[in-house]
């Protein structure tokens, strides 16, 4: 299989786990998205959708503790990096690479590059030893993950030398497809219950 | 959480169950809706070869847990991972606790593990003074309510919205409104700051792989990921049958899991953890992490050859998914932790004798389990013989043990049922069924009418009946089983006149052949089984035959499959067993598949008939398509009814014993029936005709109920 098919396969299995999957031409079109989606994001999702229910006290007062809008993004490549920066700063967003356990309560979006694609399931591949990736990953509302479209491979066994290898030393690995999900109330899919309420994968073409 | 300590206590809460209307209807929809989620998932994918390849390679570990523990060990130590092996439940607790206090530990955050529902962990850690909570959606909700899960992937599936709504607006103190999305987001900000305070996480693990060191989770809902990110120490508690050789190994269950569970094509996370990763606030900025395996038996069991199968188990839980029992009564009766036909073996094993005795009777034998399980396991089969090690090991029931001394002797069983043709004069009041049952005889049996013993038996018949034939092409023996020799025999002949309509048939009765002896396997008699068996094989010296037909696909599916299980020990025998079974075949397939009959053998009128397909029959020996065929070429118009396969509530002695369940699974066919507009129906077993002809009978509906081959032989040209 060619590398478009791969491309198409996954885009197709990702929406149908309600994940968003962009084509983008370039990093800095990748970061001017990031900026946009979380510029365009209500400031705590949460509050949209539970917010507006009424919680005990520890659970309130963990919402106390994030007030601006916050973008995670930690070992992103230094062209992403100078891109972002710049974007975050013009429109008014905070932007850390690290320190995520003060902000346990939830971030806006966390960003993160894939190490791989899988085309069959729709997932993204983020290796996630270093905490700050993981909690980025795991705390925003919104997961955003750099794809690059070489890095997509048919299906689980295709990347399985890789893995291997990176099972070699202490590693955390995980394969994300689409959001967080449960159907643990009368069967009833309900997306963001711990994780991610969304997710966005941005495929950069090969240049 | 099944403890009922008899039989009667365990039906009054059967019985009860049967009365919890949301929950009854919860799994009538999932098991209607998983049927075709399973079927979407695999589309694509060859599901019986996957399954093979995993029972295959579960096969291969299992036969080497202890070698693959040490490999694991070695790699995970290398990469700072502490491995402990327990070898009781409650030593694993113990070593959980340890490192609990060990590490200055209070609170705990735990992601889902069946592991440690079977250890009782929780209530072991609780009374040493931790704070636990469980983070997985359904297991908080259950955690809150003090109950045990009812299914393995879905534990609160047997809860509603506001019940929910309730427990919530108690734990928040605050009013919660009945909306499931608002509800999820409400455990979403209530769990949160208990990930962020844990000191320590406890999770599952879905894989153990030992070329790595390296243990994989699946889930959902992220909180595998937050238990085993946020606290400083991380336990991670498996079975040591979760320990598998390769990544290879574990990549192949998810291509099946999560399609197998919830028809879902992989689960949002597969997490991979190796070794010890880093965490801010743990000492020296390092995870603390241990791995405990759990033997609790599982070692013991890998050296058995019939139960190392058990062992395959990759907690699916399609096994309750399907179950029509497990659908009636849900998990809290249908399992002691485990739930469901793995449940119903596993219980016997981690949890003992007691808690076991009277689950596993609950089973139907009806192969649904067996044909849906991701690793092939043949559960029927081990719960019948869970069933008969609990007989040998209490002692049989008197009325076991009368029945299995008479059935094995052929001769006074055949004069027992003949007297009962007389016998049974006063209640038939001249109808073909038992009418004015002495009640306190036949308690609960009055959903369905028993039919009555027939005047002359088949057997009686034959020397007047049999077809001459001067030149026979095919030797044939007829295998009648008990019910269409004594209560039926119009079936046989039925079956006969069709077979004959093809010229060079040669059909014998061997007359000393008895009943086949699926009822001592679904009692528990095995000994007596075997007598039966090797009785019959004497009875129809196969040598003799081209094909033993028979028309009833219980006995079909048991004289083909059981009776070389019943001689796996006795190589003389099992290859006697494998030449019997090598012949044996059902009426429909013979009749379409070897004689080749087809529509120009019949005419008359056409007329709408629906078809229930039995148990033994679709899954036992896999046939579908044979008989539905005939009724085409028989020129009848065959209505498709919904859930053609699920069983209709008879399993032999099952329906006897739980008539309470066997009433509501009858109830069901009917209706199925009855919504395709025939007034007719067709099958391929006298023991679903006599449960099904019963039911209708009994709630006076006018339905033909009949077997395929009496259809076929009324609308034979030539008779
Ligand atoms: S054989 Fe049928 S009744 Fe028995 S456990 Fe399996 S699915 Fe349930
Ligand atoms: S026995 Fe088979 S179907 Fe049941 S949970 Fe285990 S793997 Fe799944």
């Amino acid at each position: 299989m060619t590398t478009p098919n791969l491309v198409e396969q996954l885009t197709t299995k990702a929406g149908l786990v309600s994940a968003t999957v962009r084509c983008v031409a370039s990093m800095d079109e990748a970061m001017a998205y990031v900026a946009d989606v979380c510029v365009g994001k209500e400031a705590c999702q949460i509050l949209a959708s539970g917010c507006d229910a009424p919680l005990s006290g520890t659970a309130e007062a963990l919402c106390e503790t994030k007030q601006d809008k916050i973008i995670c993004a930690p070992e992103m490549p230094e062209d992403a990096m100078a891109a972002l920066s710049a974007q975050c700063a013009e429109r008014g967003v905070k932007l850390i690479t690290s320190g995520m356990r003060s902000y346990l309560g939830g971030i806006d979006i966390g960003l993160t590059m894939a190490a791989a694609g899988i085309a069959e399931t729709g997932t993204v591949v983020v290796r996630s030893t270093n905490e700050e990736v993981r909690l980025a990953s795991m705390i925003a509302e919104i997961h955003i993950a750099v794809l690059p479209a070489s890095a997509i491979v048919a299906d689980s066994y295709a990347l399985e030398p890789r893995l291997v290898e990176w099972m070699g030393q202490p590693d955390f690995t995980a394969f994300v497809t689409g959001p967080s999900r449960t159907a643990d109330i009368e069967r009833v899919l309900a997306l963001g219950v711990h994780g991610p309420l969304e997710l966005h994968i941005l495929i950069l073409e090969d240049k | 959480m099944q403890d009922a300590t008899t039989l009667k206590e365990y039906r009054k809460q059967l019985r009860e169950a049967l009365e919890n209307d949301f929950q009854r209807q919860a799994l009538d929809n999932f098991a209607v809706a998983y049927r075709t989620s399973r079927a979407n998932a695999f589309a694509d994918i060859d599901a019986p070869e996957l399954i093979a390849e995993i029972a295959a390679a579960k096969d291969e570990s299992i036969g080497r847990l202890e070698e693959l523990f040490q490999e694991f060990k070695r790699h995970a130590e290398a990469a700072g991972t502490k491995v402990h092996l327990a070898a009781t439940a409650h030593e694993a607790n113990e070593i959980i606790a340890r490192i609990g206090k060990e590490n200055n530990v209070k609170t705990i955050v735990k992601s889902k593990s069946m592991t440690a529902e079977e250890t009782h962990l929780n209530d072991h850690l609780e009374a040493q003074g931790f704070e636990v909570t469980e983070t997985d959606l359904g297991e908080w909700i259950i955690q809150l309510r003090h109950e045990g899960p009812t299914h393995m992937v879905m534990p609160a599936i047997h809860l509603s919205r506001y019940q929910v709504a309730d427990l919530f607006s108690e734990v928040t103190h605050k009013q919660q409104d009945v909306d499931i999305q608002k509800l999820v987001k409400v455990a979403r900000r209530e769990l949160r700051p208990k990930f962020c305070q844990a000191d320590m996480g406890i999770s599952g693990a879905n894989f153990a792989i030992a070329a790595t060191g390296t243990i994989g989770l699946i889930t959902n809902e992220g909180n595998g990921r937050l238990t085993t990110t946020l606290p400083r120490v991380h336990v991670a508690l498996a079975g040591v049958d979760k320990l598998m050789p390769t990544l290879h190994d574990a990549l192949r269950i998810i291509r099946c899991l999560p399609k197998n569970a919830t028809g879902q094509a992989i689960t949002s996370y597969v997490t991979w953890i190796t070794g010890t990763v880093p965490c801010e606030p743990s000492p020296g900025g390092t995870k603390v992490k241990h791995v405990v395996f759990l033997d609790n038996g599982r070692l013991a069991m890998a050296r058995d050859p019939e139960f190392k199968q058990v062992l395959r188990c990759i907690r699916c839980g399609a096994c309750a998914n399907v179950c029509p029992i497990y659908r009636l009564v849900g998990g809290h009766k249908y399992g002691h932790i485990y739930i469901g036909a793995i449940g119903l073996v596993a219980t016997y094993f981690f949890h003992g004798r007691e808690k076991a005795k009277n689950l596993v009777q609950n089973c139907l034998n009806c192969g649904a389990c067996k044909a849906v399980c991701a690793a092939g396991i043949d559960l029927p089969t081990l719960i019948k013989e869970v069933h008969a090690r609990i007989q040998d090991e209490e002692g049989h029931p008197l009325y076991s043990t009368a029945v299995g001394q008479v059935l094995k002797n052929r001769k006074l069983f055949h004069t027992m049922l003949k007297s009962a043709r007389l016998l049974q004069k006063p209640v038939t009041g001249g109808t073909p069924y038992l009418r004015h049952l002495p009640m306190f005889l036949f308690k609960d049996q009055d959903f369905r009418a028993l039919p009555a013993v027939a005047d002359e038996a088949f057997r009686d018949k034959w020397e007047r009946i049999k077809p001459r034939v001067a030149d026979a092409k095919l030797k044939v023996a007829l295998f009648s089983g008990c019910v269409q020799d004594f209560v039926y025999p119009e079936q046989m002949e039925a079956a006969v006149a069709v077979i004959a309509s093809k010229q060079g048939v040669a059909m014998e009765y061997p007359m000393g052949q008895s009943c086949c002896g699926l009822p001592l396997q679904m009692m528990g008699e095995k000994q007596a089984g075997r007598e039966l068996a090797a009785h019959n094989m004497n009875a129809i010296d196969a040598q003799d035959f081209d094909y033993i037909v028979t028309m009833c696909a219980s006995c079909a599916s048991y004289l083909k499959h059981g009776y070389k299980r019943l001689f796996a020990d006795d190589p003389a025998m099992a290859y006697k067993a494998a030449q019997f079974a090598h012949r044996v075949i059902d009426f429909s397939s013979f009749v379409r598949d070897v004689l080749g009959i087809a529509d120009e053998s019949f005419t008359g009128p056409s007329k709408k008939v629906t078809y229930h397909a039995p148990c033994h029959l679709c899954r036992g020996l896999g046939v579908t398509e044979a008989p539905r065929a005939l009724l085409g070429e028989a020129g009848l118009e065959y209505v498709p009814a919904a859930e053609e396969d699920v069983c209709c509530g008879f399993g032999g002695t099952f329906s006897v014993k739980f008539p309470e369940l066997s009433r509501e699974l009858l109830g069901k066919k009917l209706a199925n029936l009855k919504a395709t507009g025939a007034t007719a129906m067709a099958t391929d077993c006298p023991g679903c005709i006599m449960q099904i002809r019963g039911g209708f009978e009994a709630e006076k509906t006018p339905f033909e109920v009949r077997h395929v081959a009496e259809y076929l032989a009324e609308r034979l040209k030539h008779k």
